[in-house]
């Protein structure tokens, strides 16, 4: 089946079957930031927005998105290469290999969530696991990046 | 691994019923459980174009869609309203965000899932299931049901002065729950009835109905009496995330808990 | 310093936080095999016959191979340095199958589609065999899990495996039983820890083609390339001058891809086929098929005298290596050599291990190695020492630790030149607030607040055995190349030698280029494990500027015209001390590459006689509901002595993800088998790794000692993190409740049940 979608900005026409998953053809297009971590919904690593919601790539069938936007991480370079300063300040992307849908849930976050709490980023990031750091420079990283944000703003 | 043949996005609820005939054909929810299984699915029905993503409120009843997510259920300001954060806090601890942006209240309800907080929460509510052939039934009763071939369309929560507590037990903050409840109280036909629905045990949850008039400033030892006896109404298993004596006792923990909880609210 | 000990951002990160396709399977030719692996359903069980007739019709299969493709030759998985001690006990595919989940057949096609169907059609008949499943009664157990002939043992391990038995050892000092006999108080107890999945986020996987030169090409997310190309020589029996191995970017490894879990299949179909292959494990296979940690029952008896002083220790560890060898006779010995040590008043002491095969999934390196095990038994043991005196557990060991310039006699006799424990116990009780807040506090709600305690070592390296070599090069405009065999996988390593090498050459990070493993042009090293790298390589780092600087030097002195001896590096250019004259580097780079005869390059190789532990002292507190036993950890306070920390950032963010790692281990993770020997934790939903939510706050602190015989004076961090949060979690559980969990995961039920006065 043919399925058309805006990915990153672009309008974008491929070729799926019916049971082809968004995450596999996302790779197929390039989109190596999209990454497999578990299969079962659990880890957060295919994180990659839909109509710029926070979604799972690993469990979405490519047919259901024709006609939706698609953004992965190489669709806000900008903004990653932003907020990745600041992860890579604290050294808190470690292995790198949940670094890209953690990333679209951060930047998920702070376009939902105004000012958000500690507590609050703890629970809106709950679904990103992590096995390299533990979690806390991440938190660092997000905090001096929401500081960061905030200044700019005023 | 999940095949699937044939994709169709329904363009009428007639359409999709009777798609959903043929014996390979399924409904697609969030994709979450169906996706870890080994179906071969002929023909595989997308509800998404058929406008059931909404929650309508009326004076009467919230209608949430089948196809809502379980993030708009969190979110949902009437819900907050009409039940604190309960609702909320029946969804908050499941996965994560991006999980909770994709499944499905319907999926979650159809799939009369052991482990449903969902299923947990909305039973103890005065709560109905809309069926595309089946009409209108009450959760309790479709919760029983043998899976068939109809279609999930809404469910029905009727608003009456009831008040909601839920909480949960859970080893990691995400993972399923050890032990689901959720506790209701409200005036029907004039007496003060209760409402206890358990999940998790690992048993899908099941309800219990109880006409008991108790005062606001029942000593502990009196509610613990009431809470024994409410958990002691159902059944519990043993699985990994739990033994059933364990669960037993968590259940009389979490009944009482939530009824002091409900009996110290103002109003 | 300059660079070391600076919080200096990973060489790599900004292609990491931009989702660059740096790791193996974003590398991989899109023309590549896939490769599947067909499983065996039974724990223990005999090939009577493999039908592959239908699956091999199946379009687009390239070939299905089984144990009657495989050579004869048995081998190990385990990377370590040869001869390995773990037993060659495997064979790529063997006719007797030994856990649910082992390798049956090898599937290769030109899609995941035809594979799979293929996996269905493949009819295989079993002959199935009693298995081994309860490793306390694997032991001379009349079903043997490794019978055949050809097993073999390349090292004096005390295997056996007409026993069941993959190791045993016995090694003790002074006269234990006579200590402990007139000890005041013994304590006298078993504990019990499960295996442990490394659940790295990046599956195990691999690829593999054939070059130009007609020699095997293997991409492979591993800690150990050298190994790799030894084990896949061994495994293939082929000339080790046959194999290429590259190492990318790696998503984590935690000791887990110190075994070559996937890299013989694809390898195996490349060779056989001539075409490229690759390999990715699925979650699940990671969970069923991999190498987690040992699980292990360890019996203390610790003994102190009326005055509190510990005056023997006595450790039997039983350790269950599953179905193969990996890592099986050394993971054992740190259980109690890396424990046992922390007390330096101990007269006597005696360590006795048996590692025991079972028909479950084998173990294989995760980081602790054997010593989190030990740790979490004997710091326990300590803690019940504690209590049953009556004291503090904290002053307990402020008595009894071993102190800098103290030889351990049970730690191969070493000395401890660098020691900060000490310091650690009291920061850290500081920290936490130890004395306001032992042993605990009522908080009215139904809840109580505790805290807990331990203390950890580990080493830096495998003395005697750990060699690095490093290469470093000038090119032109002057700027280095960085060459190591040490494998970054996602730790930082490529950072901190760089590091380490500016600070050597008086240059800034940007004018030293590191990049990935390759086994055809890195200089040796044994790989990225046993906390070797920073103390290890970093040693070769040193050792390679000093010889460059000289280089230099005379290059130098040579374009200047003048003796070497006149001349001095500043690390910008050479200068004639005499004159004032100098030449800057980037001209010398530059001049070397015409008509020159001297190769501007220095590679120095270190190997250290012994292996200098970091120490540190973790506290956790913890919140506990008294009416269902469910914890909530709320703070965890650790300090470490790593020797000088070479970046700050680096070395706290290892020291933040071990413990969280260790938080995972005290209070979650667990992998349960049924009756039958399938395991139930084969995913993220059954195994439960902490979320943000599950780890509290984690509060680190460095307090360094200076080790004489490391880089810039440090030691290692990598795996000593990973060891305190069991014992000290449990210890506050024990402070809150008086209920100790002997048996890891403390789950909140069997607080519950402690509690209520049963055994737990």
């Amino acid at each position: 089946m043919e399925i058309k979608m805006m990915l990153n900005g672009k309008q974008t026409t491929t070729e799926v079957k019916a049971d082809s998953i968004l995450l596999d053809v996302l790779r197929d297009l390039g989109c190596h930031s999209v990454k497999c971590g578990c299969e079962t919904t659990n880890c957060g690593l295919c994180t990659v927005w839909i109509d710029g919601k926070s979604r799972l790539s690993c469990s979405i069938l490519a047919v259901s998105v024709d006609g939706h936007e698609i953004t992965t991480l190489e669709g806000v370079k900008a903004e990653a290469e932003e907020f990745g300063e600041f992860l890579a300040k604290e050294g808190a992307e470690q292995c790198g290999f949940c670094s890209p849908g953690f990333i679209m849930n951060v930047l998920a976050m702070v376009r939902e969530l105004d000012d958000p709490d500690i507590e609050e980023i703890k629970e809106y990031l709950a679904g990103n696991l992590c096995r390299c750091t533990g979690y806390m420079g991440q938190l660092r990283a997000i905090q001096k990046y929401l500081q960061f944000k905030k200044e700019v703003r005023s | 691994m999940l095949t699937i043949n044939n994709y169709v996005k329904a363009k009428s609820l007639e359409e999709a019923y009777e798609l959903n005939q043929a014996r390979n054909a399924r409904v697609m929810g969030g994709m979450m459980w169906m996706r870890l299984g080994n179906a071969k699915v002929q023909t595989l029905i997308d509800l998404s174009n058929l406008g059931l993503d909404q929650i309508e409120e009326t004076e009467r009843y919230f209608k949430i869609g089948a196809m809502c997510t379980l993030r708009q259920l969190e979110l949902h300001e009437g819900l907050r309203e009409a039940y604190g954060d309960s609702i909320a806090e029946s969804v908050r601890h499941i996965v994560g965000v991006q999980f909770r942006n994709q499944a499905t209240v319907g999926g979650s309800i159809y799939g009369r899932f052991g482990f449903s907080d969902v299923l947990t929460c909305l039973l103890a509510l005065d709560t109905f299931v809309e069926l595309y052939d089946g009409g209108t039934i009450r959760l309790s009763e479709f919760v029983n049901h043998k899976r068939d071939k109809d279609i999930l369309l809404s469910i029905i929560i009727r608003k009456s002065d009831r008040k909601l507590h839920y909480d949960s037990i859970r080893q990691t903050k995400t993972d399923f729950p050890v032990l689901a409840c959720a506790v209701v109280t409200g005036p029907v036909h004039g007496k003060e009835t209760w409402y206890f629905s358990i999940g998790a045990r690992p048993m899908k949850a099941a309800v219990l109905e109880k006409e008991w008039e108790i005062p606001k400033d029942i000593s502990d030892e009196q509610l613990e009496i009431y809470a024994k006896e409410a958990a002691a109404q159902f059944t519990y298993g043993t699985n990994m995330r739990g033994s059933a004596k364990y669960r037993q006792h968590l259940a009389e923990v979490l009944i009482m808990r939530a009824m002091r909880s409900i009996l110290a609210e103002d109003k | 310093m300059r660079v070391v000990n600076q919080p200096i951002p990973k060489v790599d990160s900004k292609a990491l936080v931009t989702g660059k396709g740096v790791y193996t399977d974003d590398l991989a030719p899109s023309d590549c095999l896939i490769v599947k692996i067909l499983r065996s359903p039974h724990a223990h069980a005999l090939i009577k016959d493999i039908n592959v007739t239908r699956a091999q019709a199946v379009e687009g299969i390239e070939c299905i191979l089984t144990y009657e493709d495989c050579p004869e030759k048995r081998f190990t998985m385990a990377g370590q340095t040869y001869p390995e001690p773990s037993p060659y006990d495997r064979l790529i595919l063997d006719q007797r199958v030994r856990f649910v989940g082992d390798a049956v057949a090898i599937v290769a096609g030109t899609s995941k589609e035809a594979v799979n169907k293929a996996l269905k059609l493949i009819k295989v008949k079993y002959e199935i065999l009693e298995p081994v499943l309860d490793f306390r009664e694997a032991k001379d157990h009349p079903v043997l899990v490794h019978p055949e002939e050809n097993w073999k043992s390349l090292v004096p391990v005390g295997a056996d495996n007409k026993r069941n038995l993959c190791a045993h050892e016995e090694d003790s000092s002074g006269d234990i039983d006579a200590v402990l006999e007139s000890c005041e108080y013994v304590v006298d107890r078993i504990y019990h820890t499960k295996a442990n999945q490394q659940a790295m986020m990046e599956t195990f996987r691999t690829y593999t083609y054939m070059d130009a030169y007609g020699r095997l090409n293997i991409v492979s997310s591993t800690q150990v390339p050298f190994h790799v190309r030894r084990i896949l020589a061994n495994a293939l029996d082929v000339p080790k001058s046959k194999i290429r191995v590259i190492k990318p970017r790696i998503g984590g490894g935690f000791g887990a891809k110190q075994t070559v879990v996937t890299e013989v299949y694809p390898a195996l179909v490349t060779w056989k086929t001539g075409k490229p292959a690759k390999i990715i494990y699925t979650r699940e296979e990671s969970f069923i098929a991999s190498s987690p940690r040992h699980e292990m029952e360890i019996h203390v008896r610790v003994g102190a005298d009326k005055d509190g002083i510990i005056k023997g220790i006595d450790v039997y560890t039983l350790s269950n290596t599953g179905a193969f060898g990996e890592h099986g006779p050394t993971t054992v010995g740190l259980s109690g050599h890396k424990s046992i040590p922390l007390y330096g008043k101990a007269e006597a002491y005696r360590f006795v291990y048996d590692v025991v095969y079972t028909n479950v999934m084998s173990a294989g390196a995760y980081r602790g190695y054997g010593a989190t095990q030990g740790i979490f038994a004997v710091e326990s043991a300590v803690n019940e020492l504690a209590a049953k005196m009556g004291t503090d557990p904290v002053a307990l060991r402020e008595k009894n630790i071993v102190r800098e310039g103290q030889v351990m006699p049970a730690y191969y006799g070493e000395t401890a030149n660098s020691c900060a424990l000490d310091r650690c116990l009291q920061r850290a009780k500081e920290m936490i607030g130890w004395d306001e807040k032992y042993p605990c506090r009522d908080m009215g709600n139904g809840k109580v607040r505790s805290v807990g305690v331990a203390m950890a070592m580990q080493g830096s390296g495998i003395s005697a055995v750990d060699t690095a070599s490093v290469g470093i090069k000038v090119n032109d405009d002057g700027f280095y190349s960085l060459m190591i065999g040490a494998t970054d996988m996602g730790t930082g390593c490529d950072t901190i030698l760089a590091q380490m090498a500016a600070e050597c050459l008086d240059c800034e990070m940007e004018d030293i280029i590191v990049h990935g493993v390759d086994t055809d042009a890195s200089p040796y090293d044994c790989g990225s494990y046993a906390s070797s790298t920073t103390y290890v390589t970093g040693m070769a780092v040193v050792r390679t500027c000093e010889k460059l600087r000289e280089k230099i030097c005379e290059r130098g002195a040579a374009y200047l015209g003048c003796s070497v001896e006149d001349v001095e590096f500043d690390g910008k250019q050479v200068i004639n001390l005499k004159n004032g004259e100098s030449i800057s580097r980037v001209d010398i780079g530059n001049q070397v590459m015409c008509n020159n005869e001297e190769a501007l390059y220095a590679s120095e190789a270190f190997s250290s006689p012994v292996s200098p532990p970091p120490f540190m002292v973790g506290m956790a507190e913890v919140e506990i509901d008294k009416v269902t036993g469910q914890l909530e950890l709320l703070d965890y306070v650790a300090v470490v002595d790593c020797g000088t920390v070479v970046n700050p950032n680096l070395a706290r963010l290892q020291t933040e993800g071990g413990i969280a790692q260790g938080i995972g281990m005290a209070l979650y993770e667990d992998i349960v088998y049924n009756s039958k020997g399938k395991n139930f934790s084969n995913s993220f939903m059954q195994y439960k790794i902490p979320t943000r939510l599950d780890v509290g706050m984690i509060r680190v602190e460095f307090e360094s000692s200076y080790e004489p015989t490391g880089p810039f004076g440090a030691k290692s961090i990598g795996e000593i993190v990973i060891n305190t949060p069991p014992p000290a979690i449990s210890n506050a559980v024990q402070n809150a409740t008086g209920v100790i969990v002997r048996e890891l995961p403390i789950t909140s039920e069997k607080i519950y049940w402690g509690m209520h006065g049963q055994n737990v």
